[in-house]
């Protein structure tokens, strides 16, 4: 028999009492997962896929890859992410007067915290960098962007901190303290739990992948561009990924030290942010709002970039107004650092503090206003062709005008003490961020599907979707607004008043609409791959205007056999417009990244590192740092990081023809 | 790099390049990483923020001017900026292309940094040991996390001169170690920009108050 201190030493604080095998929920989830994992694992070694997975996409470096992995990996979250939105419609739903609903609420807080820390870090960010990753080195005429390597370990670094979200679901618990991880819930003496720890383990690790990927991507913007792409000549979703990147690098380090303040108060027991010897709670409330509001800016800047580029496509003209938009896009940027108290007017900082924020919030919607007329302009009088990307648009600008408008109500201070941690802040956010930033990145995925794969996605079950989610939206969130005005206040999983049933019910009704869409949206990647013959394209199958589609469709691993020189604004047009044609031969070798597995390697070390750190298993702790330090200074001593393609296979690759045996 | 070839109806202009692919590995190396050391001095300045807001956050605890020694203090922020002038020395060297030169400043610019570490951690132990521990205040918790992310990043300095002192005995200065040596010379003058900001701002004004 061992001692309880030994097993202590082994396991730390994990037992069998960890594993939620008295929660059916959580038993029959797990069971569900462990099937489909087994299915799919047994599957991969059934076509012996490993080592192709492997070998061309874990430890690849090309940017493309790694955007549709990281896309991968948002659309996953997302499901998990919806899954939780489904489990709180549907208490909320029923869990009235004298029925308690389905969910303790132990369990419920659990949910609302994950639904909103994996739709903003698992969901949005990966989304949001994946299509960057893909599109802006190839707008820009690049081959790969300025750090291949980092790129690949950036996106692990994203991976293992969703893992060790998803690990939270069947060990132990997760935080129930709110999508920001809130003090004094999550201080210790109110959350002895493991549920903080899991929360912070996995932001710090993920966000130490997107502060990476962010210098990255602003590096690869200022050095990398082709030729003659002045500033002002870039396209202008590469002009917000641009902006979106540098407040990224701005505002992680912020969410980093705040996080790494509140694990010390956890771990080593400091008085930052705790309730007695001189702790200041709402300290930890400035620090990660600072950090949270020009995050919205992160995420919504370069898919109002993606509105721009369909916008300007199909309308088949310019986009009217390309420097304002420009300057709008960066005044947002810096507008972003001077909102962030609008998030608690009620801290009770006095009238001439929340005057300020509250003008500043205010003046934001001047520029964004800007960039709506900018698109309206753009359409007006132009060729319209109303194709799917088209179709998000216009559901954008209606659904996201109304969520600007209900931002400006909450900005003035008076109205948000009556409306603060009301549902109607609810509605606003969710109208802002499904209206703005996920329909956009749908807009930018029908948009730019057929660059990544060579084949257009099948229309029917497009429209399917994007009817999905718009009704979807709209049933489920206006019963909310109307709710929250009526000063319902979020995150409860059970009301007395029995008069505001139907809205919820209505609300519950929404969300399986949207439920609809979701799954019509893997019909259709499935049905499309199915079609794929009949739907495929070539280099540029919208008529497009950017450098993007100036290559094949998928384009070759180093994305331009001769990098374009630019002259004018719409690159790819101007091309088009002049007939310039791309050499036929005369290839060249190609200088290029070499695959590295050791992104993969690292990142597997920091989830242990992480699962370790939350169970309190030092020596495990110990050694997965240990190694991750090895580990990082031996890839210093591999100086041989690229390769020459061979002229030979380049010219191969653009004749359409396979490449040569061995290569 | 050259652009000739392939142009359009339009004579003068041309569309793409067909000169030889330029080689940029590290090319962009230098920007990156000042991104990266703006993006820790952020970390700093959340830090320094904190610090200012809960530093009379004493909670009936020790203040200031009981628990710093300037003395002990002036002789380590001493150690420090002599490692940069010694690390300057390095640099130079590497410019020259003198592989020992360099390798032996890279050296007492750790023995520099070594000292400031042990000074540091001797203020600490005495701290600790009269009760002024990082759970004791606020402020407490405050001024040991700044000052002791500051001395994490002096270790991993270290560690770093380490690695480069084995790598330019491997391969000598190449292009490569040069480039590094480069980074690594800015990361350690951005510590000692960020212990002057310490200096001045904990310590002198803290026995100030």
């Amino acid at each position: 028999m061992l001692s309880d201190s030994l097993l202590k030493t082994i396991f730390g604080r994990l037992s069998f009492e960890s594993f939620p095998i008295h929660e059916p929920i959580l038993l029959v989830t797990f069971i569900g997962v462990m099937v489909g994992g087994v299915g799919v694992v047994a599957l991969i070694t059934k076509f012996r896929l490993w080592g192709w997975l492997w070998r061309d996409w874990f430890t690849s470096v090309d940017h493309k890859k790694i955007g549709i992995m990281y896309m991968i990996l948002g659309f996953i979250m997302l499901l998990r992410g919806f899954a939780d939105a489904l489990m709180m419609r549907t208490q909320q739903a029923i869990a009235f007067g004298g029925n308690p609903g389905y969910l303790p609420p132990h369990h419920y807080d659990q949910v609302f915290t994950a639904h909103g820390t994996i739709m903003i870090f698992f969901v949005a960010i990966p989304f949001v960098v994946g299509l960057i990753n893909y599109v802006m080195p190839l707008q820009i005429g690049a081959r790969d962007v300025a750090f291949p390597y980092l790129n690949n370990l950036s996106f692990w670094l994203t991976v293992a901190g969703a893992a060790l979200v998803m690990v939270s679901l069947f060990v132990g618990e997760f935080s129930r303290a709110g999508w920001l991880n809130y003090v004094p819930v999550s201080n210790l003496q109110n959350s002895p739990d493991t549920g903080p720890d899991y929360y912070l383990w996995a932001l710090q690790i993920a966000g130490v992948g997107t502060t990476l990927s962010a210098i990255n991507m602003v590096t690869t913007i200022i050095k990398m561009r082709a030729p003659g792409m002045t500033m002002m000549k870039m396209p202008i979703f590469t002009w917000t990924a641009l902006c979106s990147n540098v407040l990224a690098v701005a505002i992680f380090p912020i969410l980093t030290a705040a996080f790494a303040m509140l694990m010390l108060d956890r771990y080593v027991g400091t008085d930052f942010f705790t309730n007695d010897l001189g702790g200041n709670a709402m300290m930890y409330w400035n620090l990660v709002w600072i950090w949270g509001h020009p995050e919205v800016y992160v995420l919504v800047l370069p898919t109002f970039g993606i509105f721009s580029e369909i916008t300007s496509t199909f309308s088949g003209k310019r986009l009217f107004g390309y420097s304002s938009m420009v300057y709008a896009t960066v005044v947002i940027t810096i507008l972003a650092f001077l909102v962030w108290l609008h998030h608690f007017f009620t801290m009770g900082s006095g009238a001439s503090v929340n005057s300020f924020f509250g003008i500043a919030t205010m003046v934001i919607s001047i520029p964004t206003g800007a960039k709506i007329f900018n698109w309206l302009f753009t359409m007006y009088r132009g060729q319209i062709r109303f194709e799917l990307p088209m179709m998000w648009v216009v559901a954008f600008l209606i659904t996201f005008t109304v969520g600007g408008m209900t931002g400006v109500l909450l900005a003035v201070p008076p109205a948000d003490f009556v409306l603060h941690n009301s549902l109607f802040l609810v509605a606003h956010f969710h109208n802002v961020i499904i209206g703005g930033v996920l329909f956009g990145l749908f807009a930018g995925v029908q948009y730019w599907f057929p660059k990544a794969f060579g084949f257009r996605l099948d229309p029917f079950w497009g429209k399917v979707n994007f009817w999905g989610w718009v009704i979807g939206y709209w049933v489920a969130w206006t019963p909310i607004y109307i709710v929250g005005l009526m000063g319902t206040t979020r995150r409860m999983n059970h009301f007395d008043d029995p008069t505001l049933q139907p809205w919820f019910v209505i609300a519950a009704i929404g969300a399986a609409i949207i439920a609809v869409g979701i799954a019509a949206f893997l019909i259709q990647i499935a049905v499309s791959i199915k079609n794929r013959d009949k739907l495929r394209v070539d280099g540029d199958p919208w008529d497009g205007r950017t450098l993007e589609w100036a290559t094949t469709s998928p384009p070759p691993a180093y994305n331009f056999a001769f990098t374009p020189v630019v002259h004018e604004l719409d690159a790819w047009y101007d091309m088009k417009d002049k007939k310039a044609q791309a050499p036929k031969d005369g290839f060249r070798a190609i200088h290029m990244p070499r695959n590295t597995g050791v992104g993969v390697i690292v990142s597997a070390l920091a989830l242990v590192l992480g699962f370790a750190m939350v169970w309190y298993i030092w020596w495990l702790a110990a050694i997965s740092f240990a190694g991750l330090i090895a580990v990082s200074i031996g890839h210093t001593f591999n100086y041989d990081r690229d390769y020459y393609i061979p002229a030979e296979d380049v010219t191969r690759t653009e004749r359409g023809l396979p490449a040569a045996a061995g290569a | 790099m050259t652009r000739d070839a392939t142009t359009a109806e339009n004579a003068e202009l041309t569309y793409y390049e067909t000169g030889e692919d330029h080689v940029h590995a590290g090319g962009s190396t230098m920007l990156g990483f000042w991104i990266y050391l703006m993006s820790d001095a952020l970390i700093f300045a959340t830090l320094f923020a904190t610090y200012g807001v809960l530093s009379t956050s004493y909670a009936g605890g020790p203040a200031p001017r009981q628990l710093f020694e300037l003395p002990l203090v002036a002789l380590n922020t001493a150690m420090l900026l002599i490692s940069s002038i010694t690390y300057g020395m390095a640099s130079i060297a590497m410019d020259e292309n003198r592989v020992g030169a360099t390798r032996g400043w890279l050296a007492v610019t750790a023995l520099f940094g070594l000292a400031f570490l042990s000074i540091e951690l001797y203020e600490f132990g005495n701290l600790i040991r009269e009760g002024a521990t990082p759970q004791a205040s606020a402020f407490l918790s405050a001024f040991f996390t700044l000052v002791a992310t500051h001395g994490l990043h002096v270790s991993f300095g270290l560690i770093w001169i380490a690695v480069m002192l084995v790598q330019i005995g491997k391969r000598g200065l190449n292009e490569d170690n040069k480039r590094r040596l480069m980074c690594l010379g800015m990361f350690w003058h951005l510590l000692d920009v960020v212990w002057i900001g310490v200096f001045t701002f904990v310590y002198l004004l803290g026995v100030l108050r």
